[in-house]
């Protein structure tokens, strides 16, 4: 179980977190102006990475803040978190 | 069998104390400090089971936590009995009944055992091989291979020990208390850090503690009395907590670990009451220091597991620590050093060796030559090539090595004897490592994985980490330590050590034999009876991966995780398949280190707190009146209320009719409410729900739909607009976590510019919803000053009341499709309030009704429930609910999914009603609907969501999803069930009152 530092309340035991999948994908400002094609390609497509990924996390059980965090998926290093409408740092 | 080989004195064993035991029924006497097993071996008992396959009779093989062999079932027939215990781990109590496992009758005339005689057509995979055909016939193979599949029973009744969990959090953790991780301890006590030491034995000091050579000295000490005094001075360090009979059980990522401690498995039963049995430590550690040792190699020949062979560490063991003589006649088969020091410490105790059996030709150490001196015979260069003795063993035959170690050479000589000690080296305990995700390398000169790369604050240290000779530990420890805490000085500089120990070693996987290896059972996995034979038979018919191998000869598979035989596995399938160990890899070794018991990982979360529920405010209410209840969500829901021993379906008939005709009362608690505030509120929620919001003035309600982004229906419920920034909205009861905590996430990462405040107010208000032609009345007579007309209070409403000083929001609006109001009032009234209702209505025969019929009502009127009438495919569009979807708004959650290739299909499954030909035949929700039974495949066009008998139309009335459902109204379809078909017709779903005649009255 990772130990997570939430930006806002600190470190805190994962359990208190819920994942919310791949981060920097933003919802499109004008959906209806999109083909199926380009719709589907929000709607669905995830990366799964093995390696450094950039994820959504939500501090479900604590300031209920979502924020983003880098994680290594192959060894479970946390690289950074940062919160919302922060720049993504260059790892 | 009688016999006593309790030998001189131990201090381990507190002989004044004796107690007595059962095993299978017959009743022993063993003394304080026990084991079970070191209790049956000073009665001279070494069968104590059979084995998984084969059903051979099997021994005790180790003093540890690794048995494989002596895994018995204590307190058979009571309800704390519990299955594969390890006769070497439990320490024996006043009253301790055991039993062997895997036999009938006995264990010492198993009926089983035929399959020892039928072993050559019992090979590997053979299960797999032999019940493939034909294949319909895997219902009948499946109960026998079930019924003769499992060790042990597990117990029936509940459990009646208490359990607990505890979290721990430390700066240092120290795993294993042997000489290294006491000496770690005591190096990170005295540097201040908060230290936890655990060891799952009942006392410290590891295999050091009864070291009492006199060859191995620190600081001019011998071992044992050395380490002694250490123990004793960390004892005193108030920042160091010492857990004995605490064995880790798993090392997760980020130093999170678990350990099982064990509080009063070896208390006399009397002493046990109202105690907490064994407690689930959950240790968060800053650093984790592995000092877990290591364990003896056995050696694998053929017939290497028959009850009086052992692991030599265990003899010494069973000597030294226990004051036991594992037999009277021993002999050891060694290919390394460890051997002689058994050989030393017997001889010391007056215990009788009758040889000693070297693969090694040409050696010569300070051990061998004290051996030697003491006249005990050494046949150096020779291996055992077979064994004989059917309950236990009786006599060797052994042969003289070829220099290659391929063969056997020369005449076989026999040796009579009573017990085997079997010696193959060492085997760092690499397991907890290894599971925190650390990789290891393999050493080459002495055979042995070793940890290579800490993925965690972390460090294996002593014999774990392939340090295992007296000298290497303590000088490795201090340099190591010093590194890991960031210290200076550690209390260990400059320790003089004396420790002989030659570690030359003679590594031959699997020992030859005269016979042909297809004649052999060498057993590589004592547990499973898994054979070196088995592991080259998986070879030949061309596996490969270790994995794979060891899930087709299911070595390693046991309880025991083959803590003994993998590194041979491993070995033999490298020499077989010609590639190198370090390249092969190991099998993953999984959490738990040995068995957890079930009470241990729930804890206290048992019984009624095993899954908590939430009651409402109203809750006692329908005890008191005598309601079934229904789980929804976290939820208890009244169901309905029988009366005077109705069933169930008569009290929702009587409920369903009397909404209709008069009045009924539901208690609506449980549904979601958020307040949301904000000047963007109605912007937002035009966001977020199917239809317009900007236009509902104050004091409206309306119903919304919530989609997903793919277009699919979430959630549904009606919002009120309360003032110009203020609305609350309703959920459903299983929705409201996730639909709050889907608007905070738009809110916060998509939206963060809107002025908009979410709370969740589910728990503070409670609603009870008055419902039928007569609501008004009632409802009026406890709110007298309230203008309840159409033109003031028109329905989908709202105003704030007063009733008395208790403020009340007041809603006109229905789910049944009655006129209806629901009072929202703070939760603490509730209860008053409803009997005030109940009081006010009991002139109109008020009928207070639960989630069935509400169920019903509301079906007569067509409404969906999300979650019943539909799954996460169905679309606003599917419902027939086109109405309730904006064309006018540029966007809102899931619009433009609406309009994507697939939900644009005609032929989706769409939501129709449906009416039984015979009106009275009520169907089952989820049967299937078909169009054409005679079609082959038959096609599936849907299935029924929603059935009820409507009392208030007095035929059975039905809604489900039918492909192309909405085209079809009007045609005859198909329900087929066990024993017959059900003829259906695709009708409106609005069943009831399609004018809203009622809503409005």
């Amino acid at each position: 179980m990772f130990l997570i530092i939430c930006p806002y309340c600190g470190e805190r035991e994962q359990s208190e977190f819920k994942a919310g999948g791949e981060a920097h994908i933003v919802r499109p400002k004008q959906p209806t102006e999109l083909s199926d094609d380009e719709w589907a390609e929000y709607l669905f497509m995830r990366k799964n990475i093995k390696g450094i990924q950039f994820e959504r996390w939500n501090h479900i059980h604590g300031c209920r803040k979502w924020f983003n965090m880098v994680r290594d998926t192959s060894n479970d290093e946390i690289k950074a978190v940062y919160k919302m409408g922060e720049k993504p740092p260059s790892i | 069998m009688s016999k006593n080989l309790r030998t001189k004195t131990s201090k381990f064993i507190d002989e004044t104390t004796r107690i007595s035991f059962r095993f299978d029924g017959k009743k022993y006497f063993g003394f304080r400090g026990d084991t079970l097993a070191s209790a049956l071996l000073a009665n001279n008992i070494h069968l104590v089971g059979r084995s998984f396959k084969y059903h051979r009779p099997r021994g005790i093989m180790t003093a540890g936590s690794e048995e494989p062999n002596a895994i018995v079932q204590l307190n058979n027939n009571s309800s704390r009995t519990e299955p594969n215990v390890r006769a070497t781990e439990i320490e024996i109590y006043e009253g301790l009944e055991a039993s062997s496992q895997n036999c009938w009758p006995s264990v010492k005339f198993d009926i089983g055992g035929i399959n020892n005689f039928l072993s050559p057509i019992l090979p590997a995979g053979f299960y797999y091989k032999t019940f493939m055909w034909p294949a319909s016939f895997w219902e009948k193979y499946e109960y026998f291979i079930r019924k003769s599949a499992g060790l042990g029973k597990s117990p029936t009744k509940p459990d009646p020990d208490i359990y607990e969990h505890k979290y721990i959090h430390c700066d240092v953790l120290i795993i294993g208390a042997g000489i290294s991780g006491v000496m770690a301890a005591k190096i990170a006590a005295k540097n201040g850090f908060k230290t936890l030491l655990v060891d799952e034995k009942s006392y410290l000091g590891g295999s050091t503690i009864y070291q009492n050579s006199e060859n191995f000295k620190i600081n001019n000490q011998v071992s044992n009395s050395w380490l002694e005094k250490e123990i004793n001075e960390i004892k005193k360090f108030k920042n160091l907590e010492i857990k004995t009979r605490t064995s880790v059980a798993a090392f997760h990522g980020y130093n999170y670990l678990l350990a099982r401690e064990n509080l009063t498995d070896h208390l006399p039963l009397d002493q046990r009451k109202d105690k907490t049995r064994q407690r689930l430590l959950k240790i968060r550690a800053k650093k984790v220091i592995t000092a877990t040792g290591s364990l003896e190699r056995p050696l694998i020949f053929d017939n290497n597991d028959r009850p009086g062979i052992l692991l030599s560490s265990a003899i010494k063991t069973y000597a030294n620590l226990y004051g036991v003589a594992c037999g009277e006649k021993n002999v050891l088969f060694t290919n390394n050093d460890s051997a002689y020091e058994t050989a030393i410490s017997l001889y010391q105790k007056g215990i009788n060796i009758e040889a000693i059996i070297d693969n090694r030709e040409e050696v010569d150490s300070k051990l061998i030559k004290e051996t030697e001196k003491n006249n005990i015979k050494v046949y150096k260069g020779y291996t055992v090539v077979n064994t004989s003795g059917y309950k236990r063993i009786n006599k060797i035959s052994i042969m003289q090595l070829s220099k290659d170690g391929q063969k056997v050479t020369g005449n076989k000589i026999f040796i009579e004897c009573d017990c085997l000690g079997v010696s193959g080296g060492w085997t760092p305990a690499v397991h907890l490592f290894t599971q925190s995700g650390g990789k290891l390398k393999f050493r080459d000169e002495d055979q042995v994985f070793i940890p290579k790369t800490y993925p965690s604050d972390q460090i294996s240290i002593g014999s774990c980490n392939g340090d295992f000779t007296l000298d290497e530990i303590l000088s490795s420890i201090p340099n190591k330590l010093k590194v890991f805490l960031n210290i200076k000085h550690t209390v260990y500089e400059n320790i003089e050590v004396q420790s002989p120990f030659n570690k030359s070693k003679r590594n031959i996987w699997l020992l030859p034999s005269d016979k042909n290896i297809g004649k052999t059972k060498s057993f590589v996995d004592y547990q499973n009876d898994a054979t070196a034979k088995d592991i080259k038979l998986a070879l030949r018919e061309g596996f490969r991966s270790i994995e794979h191998v060891k899930r087709y000869t299911t070595t390693g598979m046991g309880t025991d995780q083959g803590k003994l035989g993998n590194m041979h596995a491993l070995g033999i399938i490298s020499e077989t398949a010609g590639s190198k160990m370090g390249e092969l890899g190991t099998t993953t070794f999984r959490p738990p280190y040995t068995p957890l018991t079930f009470g241990t990982i729930v804890g206290r979360n048992v019984g009624e707190y095993f899954d908590v529920f939430r009651k409402t405010p109203i809750h006692e209410w329908h005890v008191k009146n005598n309601a079934k209840f229904e789980n929804v969500g976290q939820w208890k829901r009244s169901w309905y209320y029988p009366k005077n021993g109705e069933s169930m379906h008569d009290a929702v008939q009587r409920e369903s009719k009397a909404a209709r005709d008069s009045a009924g009362i539901l208690d609506a608690s449980t549904l979601g409410k958020i307040d949301i505030q904000g000047t963007d509120a109605s912007e937002f929620l035009n966001r977020v729900y199917t239809n317009s919001w900007s236009k509902l003035s104050i004091g409206k309600c309306r119903y919304g739909l919530m989609l997903n982004e793919d277009g699919m229906v979430y959630d549904d419920g009606v919002t009120t607009r309360l003032s110009e920034n203020h609305y609350i909205m309703t959920t459903t009861t299983g929705g409201a976590a996730t639909v709050l905590g889907k608007l905070e996430d738009y809110l916060q990462t998509e939206w963060p510019e809107l002025d908009v405040y979410l709370t969740s107010v589910t728990d503070h208000y409670a609603t009870i919803s008055v419902c039928g032609p007569n609501s008004r009345k009632i409802v009026s007579k406890i709110i007298p000053d309230l203008d309840f007309s159409d033109e003031s209070f028109p329905h989908m409403s709202f105003k704030n009341v007063k009733i008395g000083k208790i403020k009340c929001r007041l809603m006109r609006i229905s789910f049944t499709g009655e006129l209806s109001y629901e009072i929202n009032v703070q939760a603490n009234y509730s209860k008053s309030l409803w009997e005030r209702c109940m009081e006010a209505g009991k002139e109109f025969n008020i009928t207070p009704y639960g989630t069935e019929t509400m169920h019903l009502l509301r079906a007569e009127k067509g409404f969906i429930i999300v979650g019943q009438d539909t799954d996460a495919t169905m679309t606003p569009i599917d419902l027939q609910m086109d109405w309730i979807v904006s064309k006018k708004k540029y966007d809102f959650i899931g619009k433009r999914s609406l309009y994507r290739s697939d939900t644009i299909k005609e032929d989706r499954k769409q939501l129709v009603g449906l009416l039984t030909e015979n009106p009275e035949e009520i169907l089952e929700e989820g049967a299937q609907i078909i169009a054409d039974i005679n079609k082959s495949p038959i096609e599936m066009l849907g299935h029924v969501t929603s059935s009820y008998y409507s009392p208030n139309l007095k035929k059975s009335i039905a809604l489900g999803v039918v492909r192309g459902g909405k085209n079809m109204m009007g045609q005859k379809l198909i329900i087929p069930m066990e024993n017959k078909q059900i003829n259906v017709t695709v009708a409106d779903p609005v069943f009831l009152d399609k004018e809203n005649k009622r809503l409005n009255a």
